[in-house]
């Protein structure tokens, strides 16, 4: 039979500042059979991407498609016309882009924007268009299907957005379905919603897909056949199974390598954290959010409540929790950028001062802030060499040569070459950024860095390079981290104890060693549960366990004010009367570490039996 | 010296690279300031007459070799006039522009980083004086003051600052936000430091984008002011005042009144033609 997408000798080049055009994919060749998924895998700049908009004859911007067939059904694409080109896209081709927020139009409801493409290719009647649209929300397992697609995109959440969109894709019934990196901004919990909708609607459907990703894991799960791409070439065109199981070349064994959680040797040089009687670090009772202070002292919107954590000397806290679940402004109140509104910070037991004005020029120097991303966190008009230099003359009142050689100094701790320094940040990759964004906290001579999500814009080979690097620091020069991360098995690679955020509350904490351990706190369970495996089958699996129906809560009386479980509307073993009536007491581990949680720890365990298959693999 | 050899001067690839990246027009707009420029710094040694010499016993005399631009109401050289006048143009609306700019672009820096009370503040006030039309405001000030070179400077400095300062704000407001910014705010630096070595050279492009436009306000303000013989006094002119004089020869079609017209058209395009591109450039790159 004949391959539906058949692709030749692809090749596209792109533009530089200069004029001079380089080539960006250098002649692929791939083909995709009816009703298969194939995965496009590599690093950023691996031309995955590129390959994909190809198969729609597109090229971004200073990019062209200089050479190469593509064949999809019986046309050709890149000798289609502009008008040949219209008609295709949408109708025999459809994508599915990586950030649906941002590809939806804020201002028109979802389902006009669902329909959209069947009007526009008069493939159906608007009334028709919509009932298949409605069947599709449902087919994506989108709450209340018949009315959803009244809404606008800023009302509802970002996985939900993203099915939308997949819908959105599906309504032409297209040929081929491009799917580009359709998860990765979303968080785990939601990731595993959205990637068991798409299998579902691929099966039922029967639909040829490429999927794009950079995340093995994820395409284990997804895809027939895996493509490993680097540089624009392709490096290994095989089965799932065999690609995962027998890779055939050395940069898909490197990437298998990365992928794999793994625990850095962080406990062994190090002395062990020294149980100082005063910690370097104590946070107590804080609350903190935005907006104006009511009249209980509270500010209107409530970020943090009532977290309690101590950082020891040289040790590493890691911090996990969704996005919004707080974790970037309880870094943020301990570097002084949020003002707290209730409770203490303690450095070496003397209290922080609130906000950035109050602190004294030592205070500034002892915690040190590692900002998310490295492209905004470097000033564009500055050199690396003044970048670094200005910690060490400000905090450090070094000068002149002392200065320099300082400055070099830093850049072989980080392990990048003394010619770096001339430089601009906009010349440099996104894992060389970073690196001097931890330089720059290092010049400080800090005793506590706080790392706001340092890997997480990296590509996972780059990122574990960084996790190298960190750990290494750590032992050698003895500083403490809070290291904040949405990625379970980044902050176990790395990190002594674990605090695990939900909705502002401190829901729980662990010492890594039990970090396998049953009992957890029911979120903890979900959000280690629901990291993807480097196996085939995983997601049917963890489907089969199921996302039980959640326990009826009967509706209260009257609300009352005391602050319940944040983890109540999603909680699949609560307890009605009791969890959503009293707030939830602390209740200490067997292992030391303690949960937020009207369960005790022996009646958790056998709920959350399923998870030994976590303890296989860590 | 080998062309090769000059370019490894990096200034001189500076000055290459900016060249051959600026487009024919932007150019020709370059070309037409730095005219203008020389002919502001030279003009007096330049002109073949005095300015204020009669050296024709007619009027609104046609173009000839003697007199390449006409003479004027009183049978003075044109070329000269112009000359002379591009003295008081150029310079003032440069003075005047440096200074509302400078002010502004300072003002909005500081609003932005200090935000609270001194910016809400400082916005209501200026946004206050952005409200009374720059004319009425000069009027309003050479009335008061009576009309003097100082005055004039002051007044077209404080119309125009008012929109040096929104847009410098509006700037800095964008940056501030970013990482780098609160790097440097949770590094404790102070507030000059902020602004001035962190904000500023990331937004001085448009700042100077900015700098050109209202030059050219400044320019067409105080040409306007003469007009109404309000701005520069005789026996000096620039050239609003060269037109205002030159009305009479309106109806001959005297070149005495085009060609001060065409001197202040002329700066004006070429001063656009410049920051259009200068602007055009950053859309380019991306």
């Amino acid at each position: 039979m004949k391959p539906l997408v058949q692709v030749e000798g692809l090749r596209v080049v792109a533009r530089n500042d200069a004029g001079v055009e380089f080539p960006i994919v250098k002649g692929v060749d791939f083909a995709i059979n009816q009703g298969e998924v194939l995965a496009l895998i590599g690093e950023s700049g691996s031309g995955k991407t590129t390959i994909a908009l190809s198969l729609m004859g597109y090229a971004r911007n200073g990019c062209r498609i200089a050479g190469g067939s593509v064949r999809i059904g019986d046309k050709q694409v890149l000798e289609l016309d502009d008008a040949g080109l219209s008609g295709l896209r949408g109708r025999t081709v459809a994508y599915i882009a990586q950030s649906a927020a941002s590809s939806f139009n804020p201002s028109r409801t979802l389902m006009d924007q669902v329909v959209e493409s069947a009007a526009i290719h008069r493939t159906l009647s608007r009334a028709k268009a919509e009932a298949k649209a409605v069947e599709l929300f449902r087919a994506l397992a989108l709450p209340d299907p018949e009315h959803i697609g009244a809404r606008y995109p800023h009302q509802v959440s970002g996985g939900q957005l993203q099915r939308v969109m997949a819908a959105m894709a599906f309504i032409t019934d297209p040929a081929l379905v491009i799917l580009d990196e359709p998860t990765t901004a979303l968080d785990v919990t939601t990731q595993i919603e959205v990637l068991r909708a798409f299998r579902n609607v691929v099966r039922q459907l029967g639909t040829t897909a490429v999927y794009v990703s950079h995340d093995l894991a994820v395409v284990a799960q997804m895809a027939d056949r895996i493509v490993v791409l680097r540089d624009g070439e392709i490096r290994e065109n095989g089965e799932t199974a065999q690609v995962l199981e027998a890779p055939a070349h050395d940069y898909t064994r490197c990437l298998l390598a990365a992928a794999e959680p793994v625990e850095r040797d962080i406990a062994i040089a190090a002395p062990a954290p020294q149980r100082m009687p005063v910690p370097l670090l104590q946070i107590r009772g804080l609350c903190a959010g935005y907006g104006a202070i009511g009249r209980d002292g509270l500010p209107a919107k409530r970020i943090l409540t009532d977290i309690d954590l101590t950082i020891e000397r040289g040790a590493t806290v890691g911090v996990i929790g969704e996005s919004g679940s707080g974790k970037t402004t309880l870094a943020r109140v301990v570097a002084g950028m949020v003002p707290s509104a209730r409770g203490q910070v303690l450095l070496d037991d003397a209290p922080l001062p609130d906000g950035s004005h109050g602190r004294t020029r030592e205070q500034h120097q002892r915690v040190q802030f590692v900002f998310q991303n490295a492209d905004t966190a470097l000033n564009p008009a500055h050199s690396i060499g003044a970048i670094l230099a200005r910690p060490l003359s400000f905090y450090l009142h070094l000068r002149g040569d002392a200065r320099r050689k300082r400055v070099l100094q830093l850049l072989d701790l980080v392990k990048l070459p003394a010619s770096i320094a001339d430089r601009l940040p906009g010349e440099l990759s996104g894992g060389q950024k970073q690196r001097i964004n931890l330089a720059r906290a290092l010049a400080a001579g800090p005793d506590l860095i706080l790392c706001d999500e340092i890997t997480s814009a990296l590509d996972t080979v780059v990122a574990a390079a960084i996790l190298d690097l960190m750990a290494e620091l750590r032992r050698e020069l003895k500083v403490s981290y809070m290291f904040i991360s949405h990625d379970i098995n980044t902050v176990r690679a790395i990190c002594d104890e674990i605090v695990v955020l939900y909705a502002g509350q401190k829901v729980e904490s662990r010492p890594r060693a039990a970090l396998g351990d049953a009992p957890f706190h029911p979120y903890t369970h979900l959000l280690v549960s629901s990291v993807p495996k480097l196996e085939m089958g995983w997601l049917d699996t963890v489907c089969a366990r199921g996302a039980a129906h959640l326990p009826t809560l009967a509706p209260l009386p009257a609300a009352s004010d005391a602050a319940l479980c944040g983890f109540l509307p999603r909680c699949g073993v609560r307890i009605d009367g009791l969890c959503n009536r009293l707030p939830p007491p602390r209740q200490q581990l067997p292992n030391g570490g303690e949960i937020l949680c009207h369960h005790t720890p022996a009646a958790l365990i056998p709920l959350q039996a399923p998870l030994q298959r976590f303890e296989e693999v860590a | 010296m080998s062309s090769s050899a000059l370019a490894s001067f990096p200034f001189f690839r500076a000055v290459a690279g900016a060249w051959s990246t600026m487009s024919p027009a932007a150019l020709l707009g370059m070309a037409i300031v730095v005219f203008w420029l020389i002919v502001t710094l030279a003009g007096p040694s330049l002109s073949p007459h005095d300015a204020s010499a009669i050296v024709d016993p007619d009027v609104f005399g046609p173009i000839s070799w003697q007199f390449p631009l006409g003479t004027d109401y009183l049978g003075r050289d044109m070329l000269s006039r112009i000359l002379y006048g591009a003295r008081y143009t150029v310079a003032l609306a440069l003075a005047a522009t440096v200074l509302a700019s400078a002010t502004g672009t300072l003002l909005g820096l500081y609003a932005a980083v200090a935000g609270g009370w001194f910016d809400a503040s400082l916005c209501r006030a200026l946004d206050a004086l952005i409200s009374i039309p720059s004319k009425m405001f000069a009027l309003m000030m050479v009335a008061s003051f009576g009309s003097s070179v100082p005055l004039l400077i002051i007044t077209a400095a404080l119309g125009f600052m008012p929109g040096a300062y929104r847009i410098a704000r509006a700037l800095a407001v964008n940056v501030q936000a970013l990482d780098f910014v609160q790097a440097a705010k949770a590094r404790g630096e102070g507030m000059a430091y902020i602004g001035c070595v962190e904000i500023l050279p990331n937004m001085i492009r448009p700042v100077l984008a900015d700098f050109g436009l209202r030059f050219v306000f400044t320019v067409l303000l105080l040409s306007g002011l003469s007009f109404l013989s309000l701005g520069v006094q005789p026996p000096d002119a620039d050239w609003g005042s060269l037109v205002r004089e030159n009305i009479g020869g309106l109806s001959e079609g005297a070149p005495a009144v085009l060609m001060p017209a065409l001197a202040i058209a002329s700066l004006t395009i070429g001063v656009n033609l410049l920051i259009d591109n200068l602007r055009g450039k950053r859309k380019d790159a991306r």
